[in-house]
């Protein structure tokens, strides 16, 4: 890349390409601020059902059903979702099943919320406890690069990855609405 | 197909006749009895059993409706089960896969714990809790005669479905299904054409 991309749809762009690169043909979310261009693409491709979730964990169960039925999943979240997604990750391990998570975070940055801390500070851990291979952007040029090597590791040598987007990257919510 | 207040079906006489009927089906169990009834109605290449990941059923049956159209798939799973997942079903009502069927065997109670009442047990109309999620072909049974036609909705792929099937407190029998998820989940790929990594 010639130019570093700063605004958040490059870099969210980025990461859609990725997914479409690696053949990704569903893509589960919980909505999150962070991730909504990225949905936004999602939807809009007749490639991709994208499904909207009530809960996380919700979408570990869809990307295993996904895989083996041949088809290649991705769960959005934020890092809150991780906390609820844990006994469903046990499914990941007890049958093999490949699995990619982008996980925007909260409660590390420039936090306004304090009710963010307790999971966003220990997400990484969470994710790790439960045998699931972490990765993490901090800066919008290196997205692609990272999203495509957990896409590879998820589908190609069957690990389960979740990369994490730095709260530095997403950038700071504007808490007075105009 | 209404519920008499005292009548209900027997579940492996239920899910045994359920299962004749839909040879082609890619067929999800929940954990506990359901696992034990799909099991012991014969293994099938094309069964995938859960042991554990309660609340998943239903939405393993999404992504795997989703990731195959042409083929019916159908989520065998209890009402303990179902009702840890209660929001999946709120999911599955906005995709409303055409090729997805829901199976909840509901006696209202947790069987594998001790026979402690469930939601259902107290109440809780599931057929009502689908329909309002927009699962609009939601029916309830008590009685393995109407198999045949849930099989002939279910190979039609027509339009989500969903099938409250009131059962009888008992406890069968157990019959244990693999529990190598890796196993089963290869031989399920296999079944279907798909290679191994």
């Amino acid at each position: 890349m010639s130019e570093p991309i700063h605004t958040a749809p490059a870099w969210q762009d980025a990461i859609f390409e990725a997914l479409k690169s690696a053949r990704v043909r569903q893509v589960a979310y919980v909505p999150d601020a962070g991730h909504a261009h990225l949905i936004r693409r999602a939807i809009a491709d007749p490639e991709i059902d994208d499904v909207v979730l009530t809960t996380e964990e919700e979408g570990v169960a869809l990307a295993c059903g996904a895989w083996l039925g041949g088809e290649r999943a991705v769960l959005l979240m934020q890092s809150s979702g991780v906390g609820n997604c844990v006994n469903m990750f046990s499914l990941l391990q007890a049958g093999d099943f490949p699995f990619f998570a982008l996980v925007t975070m909260r409660g590390e940055f420039a936090e306004f919320n304090p009710w963010q801390g307790p999971m966003g500070k220990r997400t990484q851990a969470a994710l790790e406890l439960m045998g699931i291979h972490v990765l993490r952007v901090s800066h919008a040029e290196e997205a692609e690069e990272v999203v495509s090597a957990g896409l590879d590791a998820a589908f190609e040598a069957g690990d389960r990855v979740a990369v994490l987007l730095g709260q530095r990257l997403i950038g700071r919510k504007k808490w007075k609405r105009r | 197909m209404t519920a008499a207040a005292t009548k209900r079906a027997d579940r492996r006489k239920f899910v045994a006749m359920l299962l004749a009927g839909i040879p082609d089906a890619l067929v999800i169990t929940g954990l506990g009895s359901p696992t034990y009834d799909v099991f012991a109605a014969g293994d099938r290449d094309r069964n995938f059993y859960l042991w554990g990941a309660m609340g998943g059923a239903a939405s393993m049956g999404l992504g795997l409706a989703l990731a195959q159209p042409a083929k019916p798939v159908v989520v065998i799973t209890g009402d303990g089960e179902q009702l840890m997942g209660l929001g999946s079903l709120a999911t599955i009502g906005v995709k409303r896969p055409a090729n997805l069927a829901i199976v909840v065997l509901d006696n209202g109670h947790y069987g594998e714990t001790g026979m402690q009442r469930s939601h259902s047990g107290s109440g809780l109309d599931f057929v009502a809790v689908a329909k309002a999620c927009g699962i609009a072909d939601a029916l309830s049974t008590d009685d393995a005669a109407d198999c045949r036609e849930i099989a002939r909705r279910i190979n039609a792929r027509e339009a989500t479905l969903f099938v409250n099937v009131l059962i009888e407190a008992n406890e069968p029998a157990r019959a244990l299904a693999p529990r190598d998820g890796a196993y089963v989940k290869n031989r399920f790929r296999l079944a279907l054409g798909l290679a191994p990594l």
